[in-house]
C-alpha cells in the first residue's frame, strides 16, 4: 500500500504492523478458550510468527483492485447478455457443461467461503488469519460472479432452474457436496490442505483450464470472463496453500505424518471429484482444447509432481493413488460418459452420442482404449436409437461410500470387471469404488457412515415429493423422485436430440443471424 | 432526437431461478443481490457431523437461541453482495486516500498543537485492537451463523473492521511512527483505564451464540463507541481545539457507521418482529452487554473528555437507547440476565 511516514518502513515491516501487529495473547480469557480448535487435530504450531505472509494485502488496496476487476467483469457480462451472446456458442450441447456447472460448482465456493471464514476466525496467528479472511471472501466472490454469470442461461434454456435446490439433493451433485462438507467438517488444518492445498494448489488447473479453457474455446464470454476474473484470486489462493503446508511441517517434525495422511486422501478424493471434469473436456466441449488424458499428464504428472519434488526435502511423499490415477487416466472420461448417458432420465442436462468424427478424435487420444474397449459400446447405442430403443438405464447405480460416485471404475489391470470392495463396519456392510476409497473409510468409519447416499435414501424411501403417498395404487416411484429433485421430466433431462434446448437455440440462431 | 436501437429480442422461458421465483415471484424484477444471496447456503442433507462441533450439524440453525421462520427473513438494505460491497469501499477508500494524501502533502500534524496530538494517540491507537476484535467476532458470526442474508453482511462487516484497524494503524504511523504503535499496544495490555475495555473485547471473543454475539459486538460495542470516539471525541473535541487533520483521516469511520448502523439496526429490527421470545432474548442480551460495555468504554471516555468524560458517555448512551427503541426492544435498565 501506498503510505508515506516520517521513518521509510519496508513493505515487509509496514505489513506487519498492519496485521499482525493487531493481534495480542489474550489474558482475561485464555488463548485456548478464545481459539479453541487448534489442538485436537494433533498439529503442533510453536511459533506463529514465524508465518511468512505470502502476499501482503491490505483491505485498502484489496478493495480497489478487487473492485477494478468487478467493474470490468459485470459490464461484459452485461454486454454478453444485451447481445444474446449465448446465441453465439459453437453448439448447443455446449450450454449442458454449463448446467453441470452451476449445479456443482457455486455451492462449492460457497463452502469453501464459509470454510475460510472459519479459519480466518480460528486460527490464532493473524497472519494466516487474515489470509484466510481474504480468501473467505474471494470465495463467496466466485459463488456470485458465475451465478451472475450463468444466470442469462437459466431464462432461455433448462437444466439451471433450481439449482441450488437440485444441489442438496439430485444424485450426481452428492459427489462434489459430499467432498466439500467432508472438508468442512474437518479440524481447521485439515480443512486447509484439503481445500488450500489438495484442491486449490494440486487440482485446480484440472478445474481451470477444461471450463475456462473451454468456454473460451466455445465462444462463451459470460463464462470465460468470470473465470480469467478469479484467475489472479486463485493464484493468491494457491500460494496460502502451499505457506500453509510449508509452515505446518516446518513447525514440528511430529506433523509430518498427519500431513501425508491428509495429503494421501485429498489428492484422491479430489481426483474422483475430477471425474466429471474428464468427461466434460472428452465428451462436453464441441470444441475440444485437448484431451483429459493429455490435460492430467501436463497439470499433474509434470506440474504436479514438480511441487511433490519441491516438498520432498520436508519428507512429503507423492501419495500411492498416483499410480493407479495413472492407469485409469484411459478410461475415466469413458466410463463416465457411459454412466451419464445411460442415467439420461435423472439427469439436469442432456446426453448424447459421440459423432463418427468425435469417435475418431476419441481414437486418437486414447490410442489404448478408445477403439477395443469404448467405441463398441457406443456403436451399440447407436444402433439401439436407430431402431427407436435409445437405451436408459432404469436402476439406481450402488454409489461408493466415501466418494459417493457410482461403481463404474473397472479394476486397473482388468477393464472387465468392476472394481469393487466391501467392509463390514459394526454389522453392516460398505462398499468402496476403489482401495483408496476404502482406506480413507477405515481411518475414520464414523465419519462415513453419516454419507447420505442419494441411491440408498431413494431406496429408504425419503426421496419422494412432499405429500407422496407410496402405498397408493398408482405411485410411480421414478415420478415421485424427480418431483422431489425438482427435475422437469422431457425438458431437463433424456437425449440432446429432440430437446427443447436444441429446438430454440437453432430457432433463435436462426432468428439472429437470418433476415 | 431520440432513435431507437434496434437488438433481436427472443422471449426468455423464465425470469429467475425456481428458488428465488418461489419467494418473490415468477414475474418479479430479480436483482442480482436476491440472486447472489437467497437460499445459496447448502440447507439440506447435510452430510457428517463437524469435528470441532458435533452436536451440530455443519450448517445449523441451533448455534444460537434466536429462533427464525426462514432465516432469509434478514435483509441488508444496502444490498450488498461481493461487487456492490467491494464498489462501495473502494470508493470509501479513495476518498480516505485523498484525505490521508493532503494532511501528509501539506504537513498538518506538525501544526497541530502537541496537546491535540498527543490526545488523538492516546484515545485512537489502543482501537486498532478493538476494531481487529470486531473484525473476529464479525468472521465468527459468518462462520457459524445460519443463513447467506445475515452471514454474509458479517463477513463485509468484519473486513471492514479489519480496514479500520489498517486506517488507525496508519494515523498512528502518520501522527508519531511505530514506536507509537507499540506504546499505545503497551497501553492496551497493561494501561489501567484501558483494561476493562480489553476484558470486554476478550469475554465477547468467547461468546458462543452468535446472535448474541451480533447484539455484543455490533449493536451495542460499536453503538456506543463509534458515537462517542467518532462523532464527539474526532469531530467536535478534536476539531474544536485544532486537530482538524485527525477528522479527515476519520472520514471512512464515520461514514461507514453511519451506513453499515442502518443493516444493523434492520437485522434486530426482523429478529425482533419475529416472535415475542426473540424479541425478549434480544432485551435480555442488550440489557446484559450495554452495562458491561458502558463500564468498559467509562476510562476511555475521561481519557478523551477528562471530568466530562461520564456526561459524554451518558449524552451517547441516551441517543443509542432512543435508537434502539425504535427497533422493538425494550430497554431495560443495565444488569445480568
Amino acid at each position: 500500500m501506498d503510505m508515506n511516514v516520517k521513518k521509510k518502513l519496508g513493505l515487509k515491516e509496514k505489513y506487519a504492523l498492519m496485521t499482525r501487529g493487531l493481534g495480542w495473547e489474550t489474558t482475561y480469557e485464555s488463548m485456548d478458550a478464545v481459539f479453541p480448535q487448534t489442538r485436537y487435530e494433533g498439529i503442533r504450531i510453536h511459533d506463529w510468527d514465524k508465518w511468512e505472509d505470502p502476499f501482503r494485502l491490505t483491505m485498502d488496496a484489496y478493495w480497489k483492485y478487487q473492485a477494478e476487476k468487478e467493474r470490468k467483469l459485470y459490464a461484459i457480462v452485461d454486454a454478453y447478455a444485451q447481445n444474446n451472446g449465448h446465441l453465439g456458442v459453437t453448439d448447443a450441447r455446449y450450454i449442458n457443461a454449463l448446467k453441470i456447472f452451476l449445479s456443482a460448482v457455486p455451492s462449492l465456493e460457497y463452502n469453501a467461503h464459509r470454510g475460510f471464514a472459519r479459519l480466518g476466525r480460528e486460527l490464532p496467528g493473524v497472519g494466516p488469519q487474515i489470509a484466510c479472511q481474504m480468501q473467505a471472501i474471494d470465495e463467496i466472490r466466485h459463488a456470485q460472479t458465475q451465478i451472475h454469470s450463468l444466470s442469462n442461461y437459466n431464462r432461455f434454456y433448462n437444466g439451471f432452474h433450481d439449482w441450488k435446490h437440485m444441489n442438496d439433493r439430485l444424485w450426481y451433485l452428492s459427489v462434489p457436496k459430499s467432498f466439500f462438507e467432508d472438508a468442512c467438517t474437518c479440524g481447521p488444518f485439515e480443512f486447509i490442505i484439503a481445500i488450500g492445498f489438495s484442491f486449490e494448489y494440486v487440482l485446480t488447473n484440472l478445474v481451470f483450464v477444461p471450463f475456462i479453457s473451454g468456454a473460451a474455446y466455445n465462444g462463451d464470454m459470460g463464462a470465460m470472463t468470470f473465470g480469467f476474473s478469479a484467475q489472479s484470486d486463485e493464484a493468491r489462493h494457491m500460494t496460502l496453500g502451499l505457506e500453509v503446508i510449508k509452515f505446518m511441517l516446518e513447525q514440528d517434525p511430529a506433523n509430518l505424518p498427519i500431513i501425508q495422511a491428509w495429503i494421501d486422501k485429498w489428492v484422491w478424493r479430489g481426483v474422483r471429484l475430477l471425474s466429471i471434469v474428464a468427461m466434460l473436456m472428452d465428451y462436453m466441449l464441441p470444441k475440444r482444447i485437448m484431451s483429459w488424458k493429455e490435460a492430467w499428464e501436463v497439470y499433474f504428472e509434470e506440474n504436479g509432481m514438480a511441487l511433490f519434488k519441491d516438498l520432498a526435502r520436508y519428507g512429503i511423499k507423492v501419495p500411492d493413488c498416483v499410480e493407479l490415477i495413472k492407469k485409469e487416466k484411459d478410461h475415466l472420461s469413458h466410463q463416465a460418459w457411459n454412466a451419464f448417458y445411460t442415467a439420461g432420465k435423472i439427469t439436469n442436462f442432456h446426453t448424447w452420442l459421440p459423432t463418427e468424427e468425435e469417435m475418431d478424435w476419441l481414437s486418437s487420444k486414447y490410442p489404448d482404449t478408445f477403439d477395443r474397449l469404448y467405441r463398441p459400446r457406443f456403436e451399440h447405442y447407436r444402433e439401439l436409437e436407430k431402431q427407436g430403443k435409445r437405451f436408459y438405464n432404469t436402476t439406481l447405480p450402488m454409489l461408493c461410500q466415501v466418494c459417493q460416485i457410482p461403481m463404474m471404475f473397472t479394476e486397473a489391470d482388468d477393464p472387465t470387471q468392476i472394481s469393487y470392495r466391501q467392509v463390514t463396519h459394526q454389522g453392516d456392510k460398505y462398499h468402496f469404488c476403489s482401495d483408496h476409497c476404502q482406506h480413507i473409510f477405515e481411518r475414520e468409519p464414523d465419519k462415513y457412515v453419516e454419507a447420505w447416499l442419494p441411491a440408498h435414501q431413494i431406496w429408504q424411501g425419503n426421496c419422494f415429493a412432499e405429500g407422496a403417498d407410496p402405498t397408493a395404487p398408482d405411485f410411480d416411484p421414478l415420478k415421485s423422485v424427480l418431483d422431489y429433485w425438482h427435475l422437469a421430466y422431457g425438458r431437463d433431462n433424456l437425449d440432446f436430440e429432440g430437446s427443447e434446448d436444441q429446438k430454440n437455440f437453432a430457432a433463435w440462431r436462426a432468428q439472429a443471424t437470418r433476415n | 432526437m431520440h432513435i431507437d436501437l434496434r437488438t433481436v429480442a427472443i422471449t426468455p422461458l423464465r425470469n429467475t431461478f425456481d428458488h428465488i421465483a418461489r419467494r418473490i415471484g415468477a414475474d418479479k424484477a430479480v436483482s442480482r443481490y436476491q440472486e447472489g444471496t437467497l437460499d445459496i447456503q447448502p440447507s439440506a442433507n447435510l452430510q457428517y457431523r463437524p469435528t470441532w462441533d458435533p452436536t451440530h450439524q455443519l450448517y445449523d440453525p441451533a448455534r444460537t437461541a434466536l429462533v427464525m421462520q426462514d432465516w432469509y427473513a434478514f435483509k441488508d438494505p444496502r444490498q450488498f453482495y461481493y461487487g456492490t460491497w467491494t464498489l462501495s469501499r473502494a470508493r470509501m477508500q479513495e476518498a480516505a486516500e485523498a484525505g490521508f494524501d493532503f494532511v501528509e502533502t501539506r504537513g498538518l500534524a506538525d501544526l497541530m498543537p502537541d496537546e491535540v496530538r498527543r490526545r488523538a494517540l492516546d484515545v485512537l491507537v489502543p482501537l486498532r485492537h478493538v476494531a481487529y476484535g470486531a473484525n473476529l467476532n464479525n468472521v465468527g458470526m459468518c462462520a457459524y451463523g445460519y443463513g447467506a442474508a445475515v452471514t454474509q453482511p458479517c463477513m463485509y462487516h468484519g473486513m471492514d473492521h479489519l480496514g479500520i484497524a489498517q486506517y488507525l494503524t496508519r494515523i498512528g504511523l502518520w501522527l508519531a511512527g511505530p514506536a507509537e504503535l507499540e506504546d499505545g499496544r503497551s497501553h492496551w495490555l497493561g494501561d489501567g483505564r484501558w483494561q476493562p475495555l480489553r476484558r470486554q473485547v476478550e469475554n465477547s471473543l468467547v461468546v458462543k451464540d452468535w446472535f448474541e454475539l451480533f447484539v455484543a459486538q455490533n449493536l451495542v460495542q460499536d453503538g456506543l463507541l463509534y458515537p462517542l470516539v467518532y462523532a464527539h471525541f474526532v469531530d467536535r473535541r478534536l476539531n474544536a481545539e485544532g486537530g482538524s487533520a485527525v477528522s479527515m483521516v476519520c472520514a471512512f469511520m464515520n461514514e461507514w457507521f453511519a451506513e453499515s448502523t442502518r443493516w444493523v439496526d434492520a437485522t434486530i429490527k426482523t429478529a425482533a418482529a419475529e416472535s415475542p421470545a426473540n424479541a425478549a432474548l434480544i432485551a435480555g442480551w442488550l440489557a446484559h452487554w450495554r452495562g458491561r460495555v458502558r463500564e468498559a468504554l467509562l476510562p476511555v471516555a475521561e481519557l478523551a473528555f477528562d471530568q466530562c468524560g461520564e456526561q459524554l458517555l451518558d449524552t451517547v448512551t441516551e441517543a443509542f437507547d432512543a435508537r434502539v427503541a425504535k427497533l422493538g426492544i425494550a430497554v431495560k435498565e443495565a444488569g445480568h440476565v
